[in-house]
């Protein structure tokens, strides 16, 4: 009975939390510029209230424009639920490689640029030409950055890794802290913060997301939004518990479990401060400056694969 | 005794039925429909039964080695049908099954145009003389069959000879083809002077104390030779040119299955005939497969030829079995024999995926092309509302060549990283590098990929049609829609039995590899594989349900909150004005930014016009051209210095030809003279 309670806490636990991590940041990041800013919990508003509303379809879109929020949507779910949360017990072992995980999520951005594209719009489809670019060129540095991983625990699959790293003496520490680096440049980069995007801009000249989704209302836009606060948690997720995975659960009962869920939510709430943080100290950089910056985390890849082979 | 003597019968019909086809459609040439009708079903057929002769012989685990009896000394034509030949044959014959289904509708619109029969011909000589280039036995036998294999292709890139550009990259395939065989005649020769026959069984025990050099020019002329064939930059050039001018079923058929008769040859004489590759053959062609798969996936991106685009992903996914394949050499080379099968099966898995989602691709192309009778990218636009079933089959396509799970490409890259990964513990610290060069480049690979199908797929399907040939298009006919939805079911179908499949491949890897009594490093089971006890573990059928899976709960939770809500239908936000079709994102448009970012290996050129109203103050321009291209680097700097020199060497032997009877008789005086003097020493 318990593991299955353990296994639904496990499946709708990024779902659930995810909007008040993109309402943290942005309250954060409010806080930053001197406004007081809107609750954490607004985005849970907004989706609500993004449910009620009728929706306005393009003429000149195909089933793709209407499939796409519900299959990358899907894929978070799919992914929120594969990779290690709060314990290293209940996730689902069929799935838990990270090259799975890396290319469903490249699965959604497929299906994001291609809703892009499909209305025809001018901005849907330079912005899908943008995503395509960062996503295509940040692929390496994250697949590298968790080969590191995966090579120090000696396997692909990531609870496997959040244990042996846990284990690991503070010596061996100088690639993970690398490979970490190389993995913050990825989070900016696949959820489309500073310095690649501006996630709170529809000006034309900057936005990489908000203008493929640009067509979109309604419920899809709902979908759309909590897919991307998915991702984002996803992301972070990831980042604390490979890289930082002191204090989760490796035995299934109440205690541990929900002590790893308060200090699961605690890594990830300084996480998002700190990313708050980091975009409001950094300018946005010019689009073609990006991929300098993605070979950088590849080259910090490289130094830490140096370091371990 | 006997069953061999049914197996060699039952392959000489095979190949009898092809030349039926063949003969046949000659005959009937003068009648397009019955000269279509016959080549095809005759094509149909032999494919089917090579297709069950393949798996039979997979099945039971009998290679059965049988010859015809020729007058020649050196010439026997011989076959040894072992499982890497019977792997081949079953791709080969796959892809031709559903490649002529798709063939007999496809070809109706060259009535009256171009000769039926003279198609019929060459497609079933080509498909014959595939199979016989992965079944012969005999280097001389396989010569023949391998220019036979040439020509008929060359003829079906010329096929629709009235286009200039057809014939240009028809001459360039034949002299490409030709350089290529020079060298694997070079190779085979080789061979001979150590064993002393071109016979593969005597070869290959021939060479097992041959010197090092000799073992080195072999293979270094055979992957020239053979890299021709597949494509390995930089000697593709013909490949982006051949492919899109063939009809588009054979372009199936070439960068499907034909491209692929240079690395069967690669693992033959590479891992079998070359017993213990020294490491430096794996790291080199671990070097061209990792060059060959960004740059491939590069120059597709900046390709808007619907068919050239897909050809130069033919060249990026030879790359990635390049990859899988220079893994395996590594392995082999350290004698770890149980990685060397990991790296095989990866390399063979992608070879049959491969096979399937290109040909499903370049089938997907024809259709379209065939209704909007162009392959300018830029000009179709909106075909999804025009051509729902043909989008969504390439859809599977564009997917499935992008690695995306749960389809069959995502497997086979997730095995050639599972290999590269294995690898990078157990080499030097050179080969360790090249190792993590090589798995940053197919994950870079894998990433450009799925930017170059956005950007094909989205520019052909989606949006406003940018032409009014797109408004005209309708639903491709029945044997084209056939042909596509059997190979983009195999896509799904390849991708979902990956643990089964890749037992199979594995029996063949340790088949080709001599090892049967290892403990295996790739265990399968019917629903999931695992690497090296855990390292890895994959299930692609709860990949594949997951994703239903998910997809129905969240349409059917959401449907069901919000089944209030009404949908308005409205136009796309145009900022005021009136959105035309060239406001929309061209293909040019979508991979400019790319093209910006690796300007220093791509080289584009701008070339810009202007003609003005008034030719002396040039304020007011009437028009304004642009011209937006690659520099090609390959020629200049590759191409023309080795064809001066060629010449210069020509002109240099030119002296001796004074064009006197009496000189060439003093030749052969001397000649005669030197002999005799040679032999008595």
């Amino acid at each position: 009975m318990e593991t299955i309670l353990f296994f639904i806490i496990q499946i709708i636990l990024i779902p659930l939390i995810s909007p008040f991590f993109i309402g943290l940041t942005r309250k954060v990041k409010a806080r930053m510029q001197n406004r007081t800013g809107a609750s954490p919990f607004q985005p849970y508003k907004d989706l609500w209230k993004l449910f009620h509303k009728d929706e306005v379809i393009s003429v000149d879109a195909s089933w793709i424009f209407k499939a796409a929020p519900y299959i990358i949507f899907s894929t978070t779910i799919i992914i929120g639920a594969s990779i290690p949360l709060i314990t290293t017990l209940t996730t689902n072992s069929y799935m838990g490689d990270f090259l799975v995980i890396v290319y469903l999520i490249a699965l959604g951005t497929f299906f994001l640029a291609l809703a892009g594209l499909d209305t025809g719009g001018a901005f849907g489809g330079f912005a899908s030409s943008r995503e395509m670019v960062v996503s295509a060129l940040t692929e390496g540095g994250l697949i590298l950055s968790l080969l590191i991983l995966a090579l120090i625990s000696h396997s692909t699959n990531l609870t496997t890794i959040t244990s042996t790293i846990s284990s690991l003496s503070y010596l061996n520490f100088a690639p993970v802290i690398l490979a970490f680096l190389s993995f913050i440049i990825s989070i900016l980069a696949e959820n489309n913060r500073y310095p690649f995007d501006n996630p709170a801009t529809h000006l034309e000249l900057t936005m990489i997301h908000e203008a493929m989704i640009l067509e979109y209302s309604g419920k899809k836009l709902a979908l759309m939004e909590w897919a991307s606060a998915n991702k984002y948690l996803i992301f972070i997720a990831l980042g604390v518990n490979l890289f930082i995975p002191w204090g989760i659960a490796t035995s299934l009962n109440w205690v541990t479990t929900l002590t790893a869920l308060v200090i699961f939510l605690t890594k990830v709430s300084v996480f998002c401060i700190l990313i708050a943080t980091l975009e409001s100290s950094i300018a946005k950089l010019r689009f073609f400056k990006l991929p300098s910056l993605l070979f950088t985390s590849l080259v910090f890849c490289i130094i830490a694969l140096g370091l371990i082979i | 005794m006997e069953t061999i003597f049914n197996i060699s019968n039952s392959f000489y019909i095979i190949i009898t039925i092809f030349i039926i086809g063949a003969i046949g459609s000659l005959i009937l040439r003068n009648q397009d429909k019955s000269a279509n009708i016959w080549g095809n079903t005759l094509a149909l057929i032999g494919s089917i039964f090579g297709l069950m002769f393949a798996a039979a012989i997979l099945i039971s685990g009998t290679t059965p080695v049988f010859n015809i009896p020729s007058t020649f000394p050196l010439l026997s034509m011989s076959f040894n049908i072992d499982y890497l030949s019977a792997f081949f044959m079953l791709i080969i014959c796959l892809i031709a099954i559903l490649c002529s289904i798709y063939a007999f509708d496809y070809s109706k619109h060259f009535y009256k145009k171009y000769s039926l029969g003279t198609l019929g011909f060459f497609y079933n000589i080509f498909i014959a003389s595939m199979i016989l280039v992965v079944t012969a036995h005999n280097a001389l036998f396989f010569l023949i069959v391998w220019e036979i294999m040439s020509l008929a292709s060359y003829f079906l890139v010329i096929f629709e000879r009235q286009k200039s550009e057809n014939i240009e990259a028809g001459s360039i395939y034949f002299t490409m083809t030709h350089i290529g065989t020079a060298f694997i005649i070079l190779s085979f020769l080789l061979m001979y002077s150590v064993a002393g026959s071109f016979d593969f069984e005597v070869i290959k025990n021939g060479l097992i104390n041959a010197p090092e050099l000799i073992k080195n020019l072999i293979f270094i002329t055979a992957l020239i030779g053979f890299g021709t064939k597949a494509g390995i930059i930089p000697f593709h050039i013909w490949l982006p040119k051949a492919h899109p001018a063939a009809p588009s079923h054979v372009s199936g058929l070439m960068s499907g299955v034909m491209i692929k008769t240079g690395i069967y040859m690669l693992v033959r004489i590479g891992l079998i005939l070359l017993p213990n590759p020294p490491l430096w053959w794996g790291v080199l062609i671990l070097v061209l497969g990792s060059v060959s798969s960004v740059l491939g996936v590069l120059y597709a991106l900046a390709e808007h030829d619907i068919k050239k685009l897909l050809a130069y992903h033919s060249i990026e996914n030879i790359g990635i079995i390049l990859l899988g394949l220079g893994g395996a050499f590594i392995f082999t080379s350290a004698h770890l024999y149980v990685f060397a099968a990991l790296g095989l099966v990866a390399a063979l898995y992608h070879t049959l995926n491969h096979a399937t989602f290109k040909a499903l691709l370049f089938l997907g192309a024809g259709s379209v092309i065939s209704e909007t009778h162009t392959r300018n990218m830029e000009e179709y636009g909106g075909l999804i509302k025009y051509m729902p079933q043909t989008a969504f089959l390439f859809l599977i396509g564009s997917m499935a060549i992008s690695a995306l799970p749960p389809f069959n490409g995502f497997f086979s890259e997730w095995l050639t990283f599972q290999t590269l990964f294995s690898a990078i513990n157990q080499f030097n610290v050179f080969t360790k590098y090249i190792l993590i060069f090589s798995i940053a480049s197919l994950a870079f690979t894998g990433g450009l990929a799925a930017a170059c199908f956005v950007k094909a797929f989205g520019a052909t399907f989606l949006a406003r049609p940018r032409s009014e040939e797109v408004k005209h298009a309708k639903e491709s006919s029945l044997s084209l829609l056939i042909g596509m939805t059997g190979l983009a079911a195999l896509t799904v179908i390849l991708g979902f039995l990956a643990g089964p499949i890749s037992g199979i491949l594995k029996n063949i890897a340790n088949n080709i590899l001599n090892i049967q009594n290892l403990e295996p490093v790739l265990s399968t089971q019917t629903s999931s594989v695992n690497i090296q006890n855990n390292f890895a573990y994959v299930s692609m059928p709860v990949v594949l349900l997951l994703i239903i899976l998910a997809t129905a709960i969240s349409t059917g939770f959401i449907f069901l909150f919000t089944r209030n809500n009404k949908v308005k239908v409205g136009r796309t936000w145009d900022c005021g004005s009136n959105l035309t079709p060239r406001m929309e994102i061209t293909a040019t448009g979508f991979s400019r930014s790319f093209i910006t970012i690796f300007k220093g290996i791509l080289r584009p050129q701008q070339e810009v016009e202007v003609e003005y109203h008034d030719e002396k103050s040039k304020y007011f321009p009437k028009t304004n051209a642009i011209t937006l291209e690659l520099r090609d680097i390959y020629m200049p700097y590759l191409y023309n210095p080795f064809q001066s020199i060629v010449i210069k060497f020509a002109h240099i032997v030119k002296k001796i030809q004074v064009g006197h009877v009496n000189a060439y008789i003093l030749y052969i005086f001397v000649t005669l003279i030197s002999i005799l003097f040679i032999l008595a020493i």
